[in-house]
């Protein structure tokens, strides 16, 4: 189902997939099914059933928890959207009387495919956080995750209020001024400073690809509906015509028919290899810029505890206290810089297979559907030239 | 009602019948009076029988009352009102689309009648045409009370003490007046035949002679034979006639079938050979008209040669003069279409003029053999006005008659103000190229019409150097646009009126087409949506051709960055590919459904035209049926002086409803051609355009998988 490989180790000790999914109104109930062998849990096998909310619960549990500073925490699956394929489908309904029925149950067949489409990728975005929790060394023994993964419960989990979602604006407003004021401060390590430099740019130019892609996938689906459009007018054409154009029309429907749904396919891919790769790359820079955000944090902390104690020795007063806050501020920041430097060599690692894995799968499967198309092209057109 | 006595005293004079079941018919025998005596008549119709049996005189008497409702007869017996020199072009087509293989020749017949003013001809052609064929001596007999019916009734009043001792031939010289003395004198002495039925014939003949300006109507005559005789095959009994009785047709007639019957015109015609002219052409007009009858393939050809005398008059002589040779050609064309000799192609659009004065020049270069052209190859500027000129042009002598005349691509304000602008952009070399591809194909479909390249004013357009402007253009899209309005407003109004015709063909084939246009028209607009597509896919490529290779150039796996600016690569061709196939869809596919659009908008047009001229038709029957109740009351009333009025009235509007109704059925037989020949131009327009289409899809198809299978190794290679 993984439809973005992390390359992550999988590790028989721990191993976490989505079994199913449920879409119930504007919900998805997803059935995590966990397999260890750690002693942790009181089973080998189990599963839960666990909604949106709760993942995004266990991601903010990762984000707030100060053990995890030094980790690039894995990004939150994003917020199932069924909206504009709802929106479709009502729209559908509505216009059932202006057109054939043929149009109809082909459309609504187009519509219900989108639908599952979207809900397939809803699932393997969230199947891949757990995955990634999973492989992580030192998350996939947080606590909270293992309630996540064995608790048979409602977690109780609520949606943020609107206080809540304020205050994470503010939180965030703040976040990202001293963002600017912290990735001001040049880096003492070469390293790091040359992975902020890095990522600053990737992240923007990965979101670039990522809308670019979007859009470029946006027309492909266009095309393709309009070639499916134009192979039901050519088969009405085909049925109503008394000529012998008739079966031309309707032979070359078929075609279109067919080459469609290539189309089709071959933007579906494009969408799974290409832009569902890049927007989780996008999410995936997006964390590893908060660790280094939070490293550099811990970095401005230590050199101001750092200045505040020489501030103290010098006016000899309050110096253990400053001595004391400066050498947490250190150890703070080195625990962060060990962590930080291994992760984001393992975010290279992974990034590097991911990318491998998905480009030569796309130039595989855009492969296999050009020649699909060329193979009914030419066996149309045979049939066509021999009949002229 | 006794249809020997009607006919009788049709022959007599102008008495009302108003019993007669039949109204045209009928009418028109009741007409003449009873004041003249009947006997004369009678006995002149006896005579001819008596070759034969008299008993079948009274059959033949009795047939044209009893078939008088029939169509045909009405319309026989209209003709000799008809003025132009289209009728000829009329007869033939409607021929073929009512029921008769001998209706050829009773047209063939009656036309010449037609011109001379004469009715007894035309009457004496159809007569046997309509009526049974087991009838031997009908044919002869009937004529003869048609002819009697219909010459004397306006102008002829006392005709009836000529008639004892010279028989038909003396009706004839009275009616006509003075023209007919003449030349039926010479033919008489001359001809010598003995037959009664052969001197009207020759009567019929002579009598334009007067009018009309000697010709050297001989070899006119033999040219038209020698098509009959080509075309002989084609139909049958005609020919064979043609061979056996050279003279003594009527004789021989008398005892034989229709076939005969159609002979005896053949004969007629060649016997008057030594007459004269004006109805020699016509004649002639009428003999390679009545080949293609049997053939509707042959029909069409013929119908095409032809063509261009009917709409306009004047030039009719020289275009039945010249008949022969277009038919050749036509032939010719007919069979090897595929290898037309005629290749015409546009190139070289050119601004002309700055500014809103600006306009585009186009080359147009043509190819023929065709000996109709002055040379083989020739050039000559033309700007799009001159397109919809030509348009015009032939819309308006073509599409009254059924023809389905292609229209030329629309006038674009928007595509043209950017050229005039002289934004040399994509768009708007676009649209030229668009513009020019359209153009060339209008042409080439004019031409490809064998009937509307005989018209002198493609050929004008084609040659002539120096081409008048055309007129009015600034207005034509805009009067288009409003005839496209008056079309629809037009047919609906026809819509609503039932034609209670028969031919379910017609019906059928205006609700097929009703269909496919709005099939074509949605399919038009979602081609132009894929065109769309197309290019914002293009272009949204292009764009993430560029991102990629931004992140490939910031990725700091050297592998991974190398093979995202391949993938740059790819994209970068594949925005290529997605730009040449939306020009393919629009080029191949798109152009095309809106060339069809257009044309389907002509052929309802050539549809609508058909409801027209049916129309028109029908309210000429109504006025004639009005003007003859007020006869009716007028003769009761007892007003004598306003009665001839009346008469004239009904004469006049009885012609009408004849043409009109000839007109019909030449339109519906044009309609009919049209439309078959429509769409087999289409399937194979379709056919070809559309493989093209497919190959485009095919060739792109070959280069993706070339990019893909070039990336792979590339995508393998990170690491």
């Amino acid at each position: 189902v993984s439809s973005v490989n992390v390359d992550l180790q999988t590790d028989a000790t721990l191993q976490v997939d989505i079994s199913d999914a449920l879409s119930e109104r504007d919900k998805v109930k997803f059935t995590v099914h966990t397999k260890s062998t750690l002693p942790n849990f009181k089973q080998n096998e189990f599963s839960v059933v666990r909604q949106h909310e709760e993942f995004i619960w266990l991601h903010d549990s990762f984000v707030e928890n100060e053990e995890y500073a030094g980790y690039i925490i894995p990004p939150a699956p994003p917020r199932p959207d069924f909206d504009a394929s709802r929106e479709k489908l009502q729209k559908l309904g509505e216009g059932e009387g202006s057109m054939t029925k043929e149009e109809f149950t082909k459309m609504k067949q187009e519509l219900e495919a989108e639908y599952l489409a979207i809900f397939k990728k809803t699932v393997a975005m969230h199947e891949v956080f757990l995955c990634r929790v999973a492989a992580h060394p030192v998350l996939r023994k947080d606590l909270n995750f293992h309630v996540f993964l064995e608790y048979n419960q409602d977690l109780s989990v609520r949606g943020k209020n609107k206080r809540e979602k304020m205050e994470d604006f503010f939180k965030n407003v703040v976040k990202s001024a001293d963002g600017v004021l912290v990735a001001g401060v040049k880096d003492v390590d070469d390293f790091f400073e040359h992975e902020k430099t890095f990522l600053l740019e990737y992240h923007n130019r990965v979101k670039d690809a990522s809308a670019k892609s979007d859009r470029m996938i946006r027309s492909h689906k266009s095309a393709a509906d309009d070639i499916n459009r134009i192979a039901s007018t050519l088969y009405t054409l085909g049925t109503q015509d008394s000529t012998d154009v008739c079966k031309f029309f309707l032979k070359v429907s078929e075609l279109f028919e067919k080459t469609r749904k290539i189309e089709a396919r071959v933007a579906a891919d494009e969408d799974l290899k290409l832009a569902d790769l890049l927007k989780y790359y996008l999410r995936e820079s997006q964390a590893a810029k908060d660790l280094l955000y939070r490293r550099g944090r811990a970095l401005v902390d230590y050199e101001n505890a750092n200045k505040a104690l020489d501030r103290a020795r010098a006016k000899n007063k309050d110096v253990l206290q400053a001595e004391t806050s400066q050498q947490v501020c250190c150890q703070k920041f080195e625990k962060i810089s060990e962590s930080a430097k291994q992760e984001l060599i393992d975010f290279k690692t992974r990034r590097v297979a991911a990318f491998r894995k998905n480009l030569v799968e796309l130039a595989e499967l855009e492969l296999k559907h050009a020649k699909g198309n060329l193979q009914l092209l030419q066996s149309c057109l045979g049939v066509l030239k021999g009949d002229t | 009602m006794d249809p020997s006595l009607s006919a009788s005293d049709i022959a007599s004079s102008t008495k009302p019948l108003s019993e007669a079941s039949s109204p045209p018919v009928m009418d028109l025998l009741s007409e003449p009076a009873s004041e003249a005596s009947s006997a004369p008549m009678v006995d002149l119709l006896m005579e001819p029988a008596s070759e034969g049996s008299s008993a079948p005189m009274v059959d033949i008497l009795s047939e044209p009352a009893s078939e008088a409702s029939s169509a045909p007869m009405v319309d026989l017996l209209m003709e000799p009102a008809r003025e132009g020199s289209s009728a000829p072009m009329v007869d033939l087509l409607m021929e073929p689309a009512s029921e008769a293989s001998s209706a050829p020749m009773m047209n063939l017949l009656m036309e010449p009648a037609s011109e001379a003013s004469s009715a007894p001809m035309m009457n004496l052609l159809m007569e046997p045409a309509s009526d049974d064929l087991k009838e031997p001596p009908k044919p002869d007999i009937d004529p003869l009370a048609d002819i009697l019916n219909d010459t004397p009734l306006s102008e002829v009043k006392t005709p009836v003490a000529a008639m004892p001792q010279e028989t038909p031939s003396d009706l004839f010289d009275d009616e006509p007046s003075e023209l007919f003395a003449e030349p039926r004198q010479s033919n008489t002495a001359k001809q010598q035949q003995t037959s009664i039925f052969d001197e009207p014939d020759e009567d019929l003949f002579s009598e334009p002679l007067g009018e009309a300006s000697k010709n050297p109507q001989n070899d006119f005559f033999k040219e038209a034979l020698a098509p009959v005789a080509k075309a002989s095959n084609v139909c049958g009994p005609l020919s064979d006639n043609y061979n056996e009785h050279p003279t003594d047709i009527f004789t021989e007639e008398a005892m034989t079938t229709l076939p005969s019957a159609v002979s005896t015109v053949s004969v007629n015609s060649k016997t008057n050979g030594v007459h004269s002219d004006e109805e020699e052409p016509d004649i002639f007009a009428e003999a390679t008209v009545e080949l293609s009858l049997d053939s509707p393939r042959n029909d069409r050809k013929k119908k095409g040669a032809a063509k261009p005398s009917a709409p306009a008059p004047a030039p009719s002589v020289s275009a039945s003069a010249s008949k022969p040779q277009p038919k050749t050609l036509e032939e010719l064309e007919e069979e090897v279409e595929d290898k037309f000799e005629l290749n015409i192609s546009i190139t070289n659009p050119e601004k002309v003029g700055d500014g809103m004065n600006a306009y585009m020049a186009y080359k147009v270069s043509t190819q023929t053999t065709l000996p109709m052209f002055r040379s083989k190859t020739f050039t000559v500027r033309r700007r799009f006005s001159d397109f919809l000129g030509l348009y015009e042009k032939l819309s308006d002598k073509h599409t009254p008659n059924g023809y389905i005349v292609p229209p030329p691509p629309e006038k674009s304000i928007m595509g043209m103000t950017k050229v005039k602008v002289g934004k040399e952009d994509n768009s708007s070399a676009e649209f030229v190229e668009r513009r020019r591809a359209a153009l060339e194909r209008y042409l080439q479909r004019v031409v490809f019409h064998p009937s509307l390249l005989q018209d002198p004013d493609v050929r004008e357009f084609l040659e002539r150097d120096d081409m008048p402007r055309a007129h009015n253009t600034q207005a034509l899209s805009g009067a288009g646009f409003l005839k496209m309005i008056n079309r629809a407003t037009d047919s609906l109004s026809k819509m609503t009126i039932k034609m209670n015709e028969s031919d379910v063909w017609f019906e059928e084939k205006l609700q097929e087409v009703e269909a496919e246009d709005q099939q074509l028209r949605k399919l038009h607009i979602m081609v132009d949506s894929l065109v769309g597509h197309r290019k914002e896919l293009s272009v949204n490529t292009g764009g993430f051709a560029k991102s990629v290779a931004m992140l490939g150039s910031s990725e700091d796996n050297t592998a991974l960055s190398r093979a995202l600016s391949q993938l740059a690569e790819v994209e970068d061709k594949m925005e290529q590919l997605h730009q040449e196939q939306a020009a393919s869809d629009s080029f191949c596919f798109a152009e095309l459904l809106a060339d069809y659009i257009r044309l389907l908008g002509s052929v309802r047009a050539s549809f609508d035209q058909r409801m027209k001229t049916w129309q028109r038709w029908q309210d000429a029957q109504n006025m004639l049926q009005k003007k003859r109740e007020t006869e009716a009351k007028l003769l009761w009333a007892n007003k004598p002086d306003k009665l001839q009025q009346a008469k004239d009235d009904i004469t006049e509007w009885e012609a009408k409803v004849t043409q009109y109704e000839r007109d019909f059925d030449r339109v519906s037989a044009t309609v009919r051609k049209e439309v078959l020949r429509f769409e087999k131009e289409k399937a194979r327009d379709f056919k070809k355009q559309i493989i093209k289409y497919l190959e485009s899809l095919l060739q792109s198809q070959q280069q993706l998988i070339k990019y893909w299978e070039a990336f792979l190794p590339e995508a393998k290679a990170i690491a």
